[in-house]
């Protein structure tokens, strides 16, 4: 036990890695119950290995925890250094939560190679738990990278039509951000002789080589969130890939690029975050209205859903670069909301497509009648995606704004726009699609979701209300984070003159 | 006398083989043909005692025989390993391609032996005219290979191509190293690097030995611009000859490279590095651009090797100890890779069939998954990708051209290699993607099948622990350039 104490996020990393390897050796799709039920195994021991994260966390640290340090690669000072803090623990839980929902979404819906689409995305949870709990910069690029891999082959193997376009725009667009983030991250272990984060964060910089690395950095997480203009491949993904893979992208990839932001660009170059925070303002209040106006004119589903991620998405970068307290954990807690709303809307797009194989807007109408226990759910979802209070879209958002108005009012004014613009498309859709009359034969024809869907709806339900009513947890997890970032955020790097 | 056998043991891995080539050539005469396994078994029993005496004679300093002509020091003996590592891979990898195709004959093994002697002899040249033995040694065995499949007019075309252009290539070397000599005084390479200190680094017919010099090792290398005749002979050849030749002499061209400009001729570093330069970013682009257009996997792995070679110039244009370990890193690691992406075409080709377009890959991961997460590994390897070796290979020689100063060379590099991304990600898009084109099923030997497997396997697990590779390059190039 005490091993297992010591090594919470070795475990909760290498776990689901090896239950993929698992599964890739004994599953197979003649035997396809044995698969998914060896994969589902293997998902709830990983989410289990990942508890310890949210009972053992000390919340009065704003530090790392649950540290583990090795020696990797001695020849260039690489460590296997593990650690979490209040921003990235949730993200874990929320990651290895995740994994459990695709697998079971992923039950009767995927028939072809299922040992490998299971075994894809618990490797995949295993390698971004990685990424969220690495403190060494070489050690976080490998798991940055190499989840990459399966996620390619998930779009391009179980996806739409046009999935080999939208996976290799994916995997390029990604690459090439994050090969800049590699010569950053060369460039910083050449000045300190380490890969460790934590001697970054110390390293004095003049400006110009801070807002070089703040761009390298940006121009990796900026392809990840995705932020404005980089953002065309995002809608490309998530229409072409299957359910399992949209979720895994809008609940945990783009939480990925928000959450390096806080761990790298961020407190690695400080002056020249603070320098260059009215160009990030500006680039999320982009995204989340001209965004937001770019989802209320989409006619699939699925990029609507992937349009308003890109506006929520929004929110999180402008919370960043408020640089208060109230806007960072309204950021954070945004993160997580949008983490369960998004993977819900998704499988409720999953589940319609299932059975009409169509995500066109225009092909439903009047679903309520024929499904009512999921009409109910998407419409949870679709008010909490555009942010009703009671909903745990409301409180970040509401934080995030509050933190706007105080920093500017007209910011303030322009990011609770998003209040109409995402009620506007979030509902007009459910209008469309759920209510009136029945539109056609096929949807005449639909039957109501079965226990397994109820199930993963009904948990994900409970999520967004139960942090709706009460985001206290989330707000506790990270709260002594966020206060010693600011502090850290509010002494400049900048070289002392005549030292 | 006493001297006499000092050198002779210090050349013994040498000499094994040059005795087990000729007795292989002899040999061949009286054996039948149903018995040609032997001389398979015993070339590959010749790689054994090679690197038993090679370990055996293990030098940790570095040591000169047959009046300072030959060395043998770490660096050397730590190629010889890698390179007899390599020739045994490649002899598991062909030997059903070559019996298929009625080209298993003694003389393969016996060339393939002299080209290993030639490899071997360059690894421990210390003076201009080993060099230049073993050069020869090796390029002429090459040649004729290249021609073996002698009824094959695209294979006899392609080896006049390699000859005319290999024999201008030795021909600039051997100019340039005749006006080094004309300089210094000495073919020895200390002897050239103290005499350089007492000449002018300015004088004209200095200069244009080295670019002499550049010249040859970038033909050797298939550099660009001297990288034409890559692409030609790498498609004509047969795959068993083309995999050979892409893989092995790289360690003896970079053992060269080695010893000629960081040894010899290290005062003009700052005249070399910067043709280093042009040749690495030149090779980059043109490699990783061009390679995108190809539909033929020999004729892309040609052009990937060009712009692998960029990658390798990064290294050696730092000019340090850290640059060159890091090249040597990078060259273990592509040829691992190399012998992993040839050894796949060779698993897919059957008689009469050569899997050779890039569409043969089609719906590999139908046919055989196993082989399809082998050349998976290998192409997102090849690609740098972490967590694979090719990801370390690249990221050592940028951390050493970063370090020398090289930051918007390096900047134009990585988003050069996200432009190479592309044509391996196409090669996982055909295996998993799409469907399969011929469902006939994959028939290799259980032998190849296993080493094709640790090889590739071998890419990733070295991916997740590199560091024993790197302290082995980094102590060989510490231990041999002090």
């Amino acid at each position: 036990m005490d091993f297992l104490n010591s090594h919470v996020l070795s475990f909760s990393i290498w776990l689901p890695i090896l239950a993929g390897v698992v599964v890739l050796l004994l599953g197979s799709d003649n035997k396809p119950n044995f698969t998914r039920w060896l994969a589902l195994a293997g998902g709830l021991l990983a989410f289990a290995v990942t508890l310890p994260l949210y009972t053992h966390f000390n919340y009065a640290d704003g530090g790392f925890q649950f540290q583990e340090l090795a020696r990797w690669i001695p020849a260039f000072n690489v460590n296997y250094h593990l650690g979490v803090d209040g921003i990235a623990a949730p993200l874990i839980l929320l990651t290895s939560f995740t994994t459990v929902i695709v697998v079971i979404a992923a039950w009767e819906v995927i028939t072809n190679n299922i040992a490998q689409y299971m075994a894809a995305f618990l490797i995949m949870s295993g390698l971004m738990i990685g990424v969220f709990s690495a403190l060494d910069g070489l050690l976080y690029y490998v798991f940055w990278e190499a989840m990459l891999i399966p996620m390619f082959l998930v779009i391009g193997i179980w996806g739409g039509e046009n999935r080999v376009y939208a996976t290799i725009k994916f995997f390029l667009y990604t690459l090439l951000g994050s090969l800049l983030m590699l010569v950053a991250f060369i460039y910083l272990y050449h000045q300190t002789g380490s890969f460790e984060i934590a001697d970054y964060y110390q390293l004095p910089l003049p400006l110009t080589a801070q807002i070089l690395i703040f761009m390298a950095f940006f121009m990796a997480f900026a392809v990840k969130i995705p932020m404005w203009p980089v953002h065309t491949w995002l809608p490309d993904a998530h229409v072409e890939a299957p359910t399992g893979g949209s979720v895994i992208l809008a609940a945990i990839m783009l939480k990925l690029g928000g959450y390096s932001f806080l761990r790298f660009a961020m407190p690695i170059a400080p002056d020249a975050a603070h320098y260059l925070s009215g160009f990030m303002i500006t680039l999320s209040l982009i995204a989340i209205v001209y965004i937001a106006l770019v989802a209320l004119v989409q006619k699939d589903m699925k990029k609507l859903i992937a349009y308003s991620s890109i506006s929520h998405m929004g929110f999180v970068t402008l919370g960043f670069f408020l640089f208060s307290q109230l806007g960072l954990e309204g950021a954070i807690v945004q993160m997580i909301s949008h983490g369960f709303i998004s993977a819900a809307m998704f499988l409720c797009v999953g589940v319609l497509y299932d059975r009409m194989h169509s995500r066109q807007i225009a092909d439903y109408g009047g679903v309520v009648n024929t499904m009512p226990i999921f009409a109910a759910f998407a419409v949870l979802f679709a008010m909490a995606n555009s942010g009703l209070p009671a909903t745990s879209g409301f409180v970040g958002e509401f934080m995030v704004i509050l933190a706007a108005v105080k920093y500017n009012f007209w910011v303030g004014f322009l990011a609770a726009t998003t209040l109409i613009f995402g009620a506007a498309y979030s509902l007009w859709m459910v209008k469309r699609v759920f209510y009136g009359d029945i539109a056609n034969s096929h949807v005449a024809e639909l039957k109501d979701i079965n226990k397994r869907e109820l199930l993963i709806l009904s948990v994900l339900a409970l999520m967004v209300i139960g942090f709706g009513v009460y985001p206290q947890p989330l707000t506790e997890f990270t709260h002594a984070t966020a206060t010693q970032f600011l502090n850290h955020m509010a002494i400049s790097k900048l070289p002392v003159a005549g030292l | 006398m006493e001297y006499i056998k000092t050198d002779l043991i210090t050349a013994l891995p040498e000499l094994t083989v040059l005795c087990m080539a000729m007795f292989i050539l002899l040999l061949d005469l009286f054996i039948k043909p149903k018995n040609r396994i032997v001389i398979y078994g015993l070339a590959q029993f010749t790689l054994l005692a090679a690197a038993y005496f090679t370990v055996s004679t293990y030098n940790p300093s570095v040591g000169y025989a047959f009046s300072n002509m030959f060395v043998d020091d770490p660096l050397a003996d730590v190629l010889k390993l890698m390179t007899y590592l390599g020739t045994s891979m490649m002899l598991v990898y062909t030997r059903q391609y070559m019996q298929q195709r009625g080209m298993f004959r003694g003389e393969y093994y016996a060339m393939v032996l002299f080209a290993m002697l030639g490899m071997m002899i360059m690894i421990s040249g210390q003076s201009m005219l080993t060099i230049y033995m073993g050069l020869e040694l090796l390029s002429l065995c090459l040649y004729s290979m290249v021609a073996f499949d002698r009824d094959n007019a695209r294979a006899t075309e392609a080896a006049m191509k390699y000859f005319v252009l290999g024999a201008l290539a030795s021909g600039m070397l051997l100019y340039g190293m005749s006006m080094i000599y004309g300089m210094t005084g000495s073919l020895n390479i200390s002897e050239i690097s103290n005499g350089l200190l007492e000449i002018n680094p300015k004088n004209p017919v200095l200069i244009l030995g080295l670019v002499f010099i550049v010249a040859g090792l970038a033909f050797k290398f298939g550099a660009v611009p001297f990288q034409m005749w890559v692409p030609d002979v790498y498609q004509g050849a047969p795959t068993s000859i083309t995999m050979l030749i892409g893989s092995v002499p790289k360690f003896a061209a970079f053992a060269i490279t080695i010893r000629l400009l960081a040894q010899g001729l290290y005062p003009l570093a700052i005249d070399w590095q910067d043709m280093l330069l042009i040749m690495a970013v030149l090779s980059i682009a043109i490699g990783n651009i061009t390679a995108i257009a190809q539909t033929n996997l020999k004729r892309m792995l040609a052009y990937s090797t060009i712009s692998h070679i960029g990658f390798l110039l990064f290294g050696l244009m730092s000019a340090n100890l850290n640059g060159f370990a890091s090249s040597m890193f990078y060259i273990t690691a592509y040829v691992l890779m190399t012998l992993a992406g040839f050894g796949m075409i060779l698993l897919l080709s059957r008689q009469g069939f050569e899997a050779e377009n890039l569409d043969d890959l089609k719906g590999l991961n139908q046919r055989s998954p196993w082989a399809a997460f082998l050349m998976l590994i290998t192409m997102f390897s090849m690609a740098g990708v972490p967590p694979t070796l090719g990801f370390y290979a690249k990221f050592t020689v940028l951390q050493a051209a970063l370090q020398a100063g090289f930051l918007w060379v390096v900047v134009f590099a990585v988003l050069m290699a996200a432009i190479g991304a592309f044509y391996y990600l196409r090669i996982v898009k055909l295996m998993y993607f799409d469907a399969p084109k011929d469902n006939s099923a994959i028939n290799a030997p259980t032998d190849m099948q296993l080493v094709l497997s640790v090889n590739a396997v071998a890419l990733l697990l070295l991916g997740i622990m590199p560091q024993t590779l790197m302290q082995i390059c980094g102590a060989a190039i510490a231990a041999s350039l002090q």
